[in-house]
């Protein structure tokens, strides 16, 4: 009892210290391309729990609209954006980091959602201030995105 | 044994080729062996699309079969039980439908003119709204629910009625502000996805999106038997599932917005034949 006490405690500590140092979604710096140089929490992204995000379907489900060699366990990869095999090879960190967060500011018009990023028109009411995904989740798909390289 | 071949290859070809465009381009849409319905049509004009297609097209070879026999279309089921209180008697005034309009065939054609402007009422009408007031305003009965199994079944039985007959509604006149209302919601995103119905059925039709192939998201199949729930879905409630899968509060069905939007998507595919009671996953 005490124990789970004690870990609800240190991860609620966790999550507030993560949000102090956290770039609010309205914050974000965008560079001419649509690129975000700085990380939006300061902690290193880690690519396992990065790979966890971008399959999970009520996360990033990425999947959704592009093949990936890498996660062919998860059955149906979408056809509606490209193929992510090697992307680490076409675009740096930054740029990563600013398709992930908003994509339209890289690509004009795009259907690929912008994850990080609150507003819109007739949000479902659950949703209404929230983002797709946290800022931790974009710095860990960006990780996991950095190890998709062309054999 | 055909059938299993059939659909074997279309899954074949479709975990294979990204080049082949739909699963099942080449089938044909044969009814109990005897009636052909042309699933694609020329595109209306000032349409968007190249050519119009039945979402019957997009849909694996054995979803397809489930369409191609009536005794295998769950929906019939439910068309059964809606023959059955076509002639019941209920409400105040001891009228069943049949008591008025004697013989559903005598709705032939009607599916392909709704919605429609109602000159009576000054507003849009879909099929759901006449069955309506006849229920309240001349049997005295109580209203269906939209999306309820009573009413679907009999927009079911009343939509079959126009089976094979080319969509035609009208767009101009007193329906123009209903067409232009249809149109913006189309083309607006919405949504913590931020889509409108455009991204996915007009740009993005012939690709999968994840487990599902994008179609024009045609609605001459409709009302339609859907693997997923079970049941007969309404076209309204079609709209609302795709809207919530994109985190965008519906409207309400019956309301303005989506009697509006029914009536321009209906004539996205003007030209197409009618396919209800259609059969989806
Ligand atoms: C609704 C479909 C959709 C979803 C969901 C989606 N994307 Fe995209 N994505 C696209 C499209 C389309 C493009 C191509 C850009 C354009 O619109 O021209 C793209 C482009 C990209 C690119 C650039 C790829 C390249 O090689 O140029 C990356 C990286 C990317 N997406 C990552 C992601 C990640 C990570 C996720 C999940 C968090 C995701 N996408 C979810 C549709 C989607
Ligand atoms: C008391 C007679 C009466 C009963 C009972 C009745 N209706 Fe009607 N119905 C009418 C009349 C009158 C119209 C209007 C015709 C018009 O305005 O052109 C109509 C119109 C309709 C229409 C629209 C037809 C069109 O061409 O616009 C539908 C659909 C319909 N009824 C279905 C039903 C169903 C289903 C039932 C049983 C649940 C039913 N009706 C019961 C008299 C009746
Ligand atoms: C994220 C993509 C997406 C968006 C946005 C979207 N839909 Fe869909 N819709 C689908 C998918 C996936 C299906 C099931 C496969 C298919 O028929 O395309 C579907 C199915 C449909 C169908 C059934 C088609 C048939 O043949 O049975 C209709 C009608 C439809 N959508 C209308 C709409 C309307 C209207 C909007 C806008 C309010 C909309 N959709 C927005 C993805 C989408």
């Amino acid at each position: 009892m005490q124990r789970i006490l004690l870990a609800a405690l240190s991860s609620a500590l966790i999550s507030t210290a993560a949000f102090a140092s956290e770039v609010a979604p309205d914050g974000v710096a965008f560079g001419e391309d649509g690129q975000v140089t700085a990380s939006l929490t300061g902690v290193a992204g880690d690519p396992v729990a990065g790979k966890l995000a971008f399959v999970g379907r009520k996360l990033g489900n990425c999947l959704a609209c592009h093949i990936n060699d890498d996660a062919t366990a998860e059955s149906f990869h979408g056809e509606v954006g490209p193929p992510l095999n090697g992307v680490a090879g076409r675009w740096d960190t930054a740029q990563l980091r600013g398709i992930v967060v908003n994509s339209k500011m890289t690509f004009e018009d795009t259907i690929m959602p912008a994850f990080y990023h609150e507003g819109g028109e007739r949000i479902l009411e659950k949703f209404v201030g929230t983002t797709i995904l946290t800022a931790q989740q974009v710095e860990d798909i960006v990780a996991y995105l950095q190890t998709l390289k062309e054999e | 044994m055909k059938r299993l071949i059939k659909t074997l290859t279309c899954t074949v070809a479709a975990l294979v080729a990204t080049t082949a465009v739909y699963a099942g381009e080449d089938a044909v849409l044969m009814i109990n062996e005897e009636i052909t319905i042309p699933t694609t049509a020329p595109a209306p004009e000032g349409s968007p699309l190249t050519e119009l297609l039945s979402g019957w097209k997009f849909r694996s070879g054995e979803t397809q079969a489930l369409q191609m026999d009536d005794f295998d279309n769950p929906s019939f089921i439910f068309i059964d039980k809606a023959r059955d209180q076509w002639v019941k008697v209920d409400g105040t005034e001891g009228k069943s439908c049949a008591s008025c309009h004697e013989d559903v065939e005598s709705f032939k054609g009607l599916r392909t003119e709704l919605p429609r402007w109602n000159e009576t009422k000054g507003k849009m009408y879909a099929m759901e709204n006449y069955i309506n007031d006849c229920r309240t305003e001349r049997m005295g009965a109580e209203a269906w629910k939209w999306s309820k199994g009573n009413m679907t079944g009999m927009t079911s039985l009343i939509s079959l009625q126009s089976r094979g007959l080319p969509v035609a509604v009208k767009t101009d006149g007193p329906a123009s502000t209903a067409y232009e209302l249809g149109k913006k919601l189309y083309y607006t995103r919405v949504g913590q996805l931020d889509m409108a119905c455009s991204n996915c059925h007009e740009d993005n039709y012939g690709v999968m999106i994840r487990a599902d192939h994008l179609s024009q998201g045609q609605i001459n199949g409709f009302p339609t038997y859907r693997l997923k729930n079970a049941k007969i879905n309404s076209v309204q409630a079609r709209f609302k599932g795709c809207m919530k899968n994109i985190r965008a509060e519906p409207f309400k069905e019956g309301s303005e917005e989506f009697t509006a939007l029914e009536l321009y998507v209906a004539s996205r595919g003007n030209g197409l034949a009618v396919e209800s009671p259609a059969v989806r996953n």
